[in-house]
């Protein structure tokens, strides 16, 4: 195998490439050379306003089919309403998750509420559940991208991957100061090439499939709906501060 | 005359259902990447950004494989290398014995197909199962991908409804979309809890952070990634990136140009195997990086473009050869403009080299390559070495030899001089224009017999010229040249 290595590797030097990689020449890290040779461009990203941020957002994610709804404090109520309406059992999520105390003060007692069902063991151990019990998955999220109608996910141990894949309705909160322009944006300002997770996420929507007729069809594999709750809090909206830094507390939780 | 192309060209001509299926679904995938890129400068300045950011991995191919694979095994996948096909499949096939798995649910992969997976794993007594829905369809009907982004679009709904009522009797179905969408669903479910090993394909890699990106709309090639233990990701060289942040440009132009989408319902970053702490995601992940051919057309500084392709199809979509064929009608894995330069040079020009002849040259698909691949160019160039052979006398097997060589061949089997009339016809064509005297002859020869087609040796030459004036006006010489015209009008002969 490593004969396979040297080999190719060997082909593709030998070829007379643009930059200095001749056999034995090669600088002591090629990576720090590779990098800082690489093309660079401004940060792609528009100077949108706080309004114009959460509608561009909220309309590119309604074109793809999410549901978007404004929320307030009282999100856990209306999410419970959302569920129930649409004859959910229950809504797993992660008990160290970011939200998870504000979800479960503030989820409603009342009969035929869904039932709140933490999400808290290893896959291995509750893969039939979620695969078969579970009709609705919460998490938090890390950010939207307005020019895409994009959520941004880093999914952690308190909320790992397949808590927004499995179940078939998959619930978000977003806070509407997470908003930036474009996922360029985002990746500088909050200096994503230091700090890659397991997993990153981009989720533009439920799951679907154009692969019979180029007809559009939902709920393929993956969640065959996407709730956004959309919560604005009294402090955003100040002009056009942009957006809160990467680390603020939440984020770095999320 | 009728070759393997021609033949199979002409059969897909005469399937009318498949034809109407293909070209429904091109019209709108063209209408909807038009759409999708409403400002033409910006699209131009997005091109360009493509092209740069592929270009410099290209030109720093080695350099970057070498950092991704460090930087992969930093953050604890596990890196293997592969020369062929043969080789690449037989690393999955130690990889799932090891992990004693008697199937494989897949995700969509162009490179898969490439390798010929799946028939390599069943005969080895693994089940390999695609879960992209197109790509069950295909399977279940013992076929391959027509479209590299839509791979069954020449089937219709009517066609999958059969095919479906076939392979799940127990579960009867109309042919309502949304019915054949759930039923996959239902399908596939039980595979996804019960898999222990997800492969993939790779959209981009990502040497600075180790990261592997995927982009799909279904969530099967998320489910592949993350549910099973093992992940097993299968890439060509090509798709390495130096930086992260090429992602951006390269995204929207790779979703945009195929379907027209802003953004795919989910872009899927990997950079790595579930950590301690984790509670789900892989165990293993392992990355399969492929040659198979890359490295021979990397060495030639022209065809190296082809190398920059983003797989985004948009090139197929727009090809009126394409759209008329389909890709069953190329008979290779990767159809279109982008097949017609890749497979032969993949496959070497004396499997494949005809593939070059299938296009009209009209130059839509370099038009709207997000990544700016002259196509019609190299089209071109391998035209000119299937009928000439190639510009330097160096087989493959030798091209690992200095970098002296301006252009290696891509002939399997060099010395492929296309025999016979074509070649003749040219050399004739060549003499004739080379000198003002026998130009001066030959038109006065030609005109003076009234055009060559409609005149008396127009039944002659008819049967020459048959395919080609079988559904276009023969040309028609004006009596009197340029020449003579402008020789009337008092100009000096040279
Ligand atoms: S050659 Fe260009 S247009 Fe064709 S698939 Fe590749 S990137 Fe897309």
């Amino acid at each position: 195998m490593t004969d396979t290595r040297t080999q190719i590797l060997q082909r593709l030097r030998s070829a007379n490439t643009a930059t200095a990689s001749v056999p034995g020449s090669e600088p002591a890290s090629p990576s720090a050379a590779t990098l800082t040779s690489a093309p660079t461009w401004p940060v792609r990203r528009f100077d949108w306003g706080p309004e114009e941020l959460t509608d561009r957002f909220r309309r590119g994610i309604e074109a793809v089919r999410a549901e978007v709804h404004a929320v307030g404090d009282d999100w856990p109520r209306q999410l419970a309403a959302l569920l129930q309406a649409r004859g959910a059992r229950n809504l797993r999520y992660g008990p160290d998750g970011p939200l998870a105390p504000a979800l479960i003060q503030g989820w409603p007692t009342a009969e035929g509420v869904p039932r709140l069902v933490p999400h808290d063991q290893p896959i291995e151990a509750c893969r039939r559940a979620l695969f078969d019990d579970t009709d609705a998955g919460f998490t938090a999220c890390r950010a939207g991208i307005a020019e895409t109608g994009s959520l941004v996910l880093w999914p952690t141990p308190a909320e790992p991957r397949l808590l927004s894949l499995v179940p078939p309705i998959h619930c978000v909160l977003l806070e509407a100061d997470r908003i930036v322009s474009t996922l360029h944006e985002l990746m500088q300002r909050e200096g994503w090439a230091q700090r890659m997770p397991t997993n990153a996420l981009l989720i533009s929507g439920p799951s679907k499939s154009a692969d019979i007729e180029q007809t559009l069809a939902y709920g393929v594999h993956g969640p065959a709906e996407l709730i956004v709750l959309l919560r604005t809090t009294s402090a955003a909206g100040t002009g056009s501060a942009p957006p809160a830094t990467a680390d603020t507390a939440r984020t770095a939780a999320c | 005359m009728a070759s393997a192309f021609r033949t199979r060209a002409g059969l897909a001509l005469s399937r009318e259902r498949v034809r109407g299926n293909i070209r429904r679904a091109m019209d709108g995938l063209v209408a909807k990447r038009r759409a999708a890129f409403p400002d033409d400068a910006e699209l131009a300045q997005l091109r360009d950004q493509g092209q740069a950011i592929r270009d410099h991995a290209l030109a720093n191919l080695p350099a970057l494989l070498e950092q991704l694979e460090q930087r992969c095994r930093v953050n604890g996948m596990q890196v293997h290398w592969a020369a062929d096909a043969a080789q690449a499949n037989a690393i999955i096939l130690d990889l799932l014995r090891g992990h004693g798995a008697k199937a494989v649910i897949k995700g969509k992969s162009m490179v898969s197909e490439e390798i010929g997976v799946n028939a390599y794993l069943e005969r080895h007594g693994i089940e390999p199962i695609e879960t992209d829905l197109g790509e069950l369809i295909l399977q279940l009907g013992n076929e391959h991908p027509s479209h590299i982004i839509t791979p069954a679009v020449h089937k219709d709904r009517a066609e999958i409804a059969a095919l479906f009522n076939r392979h799940f009797p127990d579960e009867p179905c109309s042919d309502d979309i949304d019915q054949l969408t759930a039923l996959a669903r239902r399908v596939m479910r039980a595979r996804f809890q019960g898999a222990t090993v997800g492969m993939s394909g790779v959209n981009f890699a990502v040497a600075e952070t180790g990261t592997l990106c995927l982009v799909e709309n279904e969530g099967n090639g998320r489910l592949s990634t993350t549910a099973p233990d093992m992940h097993i990701a299968v890439t060509g060289i090509e798709k390495v990136v130096a930086r992260l942040d090429a992602l951006a440009p390269l995204l929207t132009l790779l979703t945009r140009s195929a379907t027209g989408q802003p953004v795919t319902t989910y872009v899927n970053m990997i950079s790595g195997p579930r950590k301690p702490d984790e509670r789900d995601g892989p165990r293993e992940v392992h990355l399969v990086l492929l040659d198979n051919g890359r490295s021979r057309i990397h060495a030639d500084p022209e065809l190296r473009a082809t190398l920059r392709c983003i797989r985004c199809g948009a090139c197929m979509n727009h090809c009126p050869v394409y759209t008329r064929i389909g890709g069953h009608g190329y008979g290779t894995v990767y159809p279109g403009p982008i097949g017609a330069i890749l497979e032969p040079q993949l496959q070497g020009l004396q499997v494949q080299g005809e593939l070059a002849q299938a296009s009209s040259l009209c130059g839509a698909c370099a038009e709207v390559c997000p990544v700016r691949i002259p196509i019609p160019q190299l089209l071109n160039r391998l035209r000119h070495e299937h009928a000439e052979g190639p510009t330097a006398s160096q087989s493959p097997s030798q091209s690992a030899s200095p970098a002296s060589s301006q252009s290696v061949p891509i002939q399997a089997v060099p010395g492929g001089h296309r025999p016979g009339l074509q070649g003749r016809v040219w050399r004739a064509w060549a003499l004739l224009h080379a000198s003002p005297a026998r130009y001066r002859w030959m038109r006065r020869t030609i005109g003076g017999m009234g055009g060559l087609l409609d005149g008396p040796f127009g039944g002659l030459l008819g049967g020459l010229f048959g395919p080609w004036t079988r559904s276009r006006t023969p040309p028609r010489l004006a009596r009197r040249g340029l020449q003579d015209l402008a020789r009337q009008e008092g100009f000096a002969d040279d």
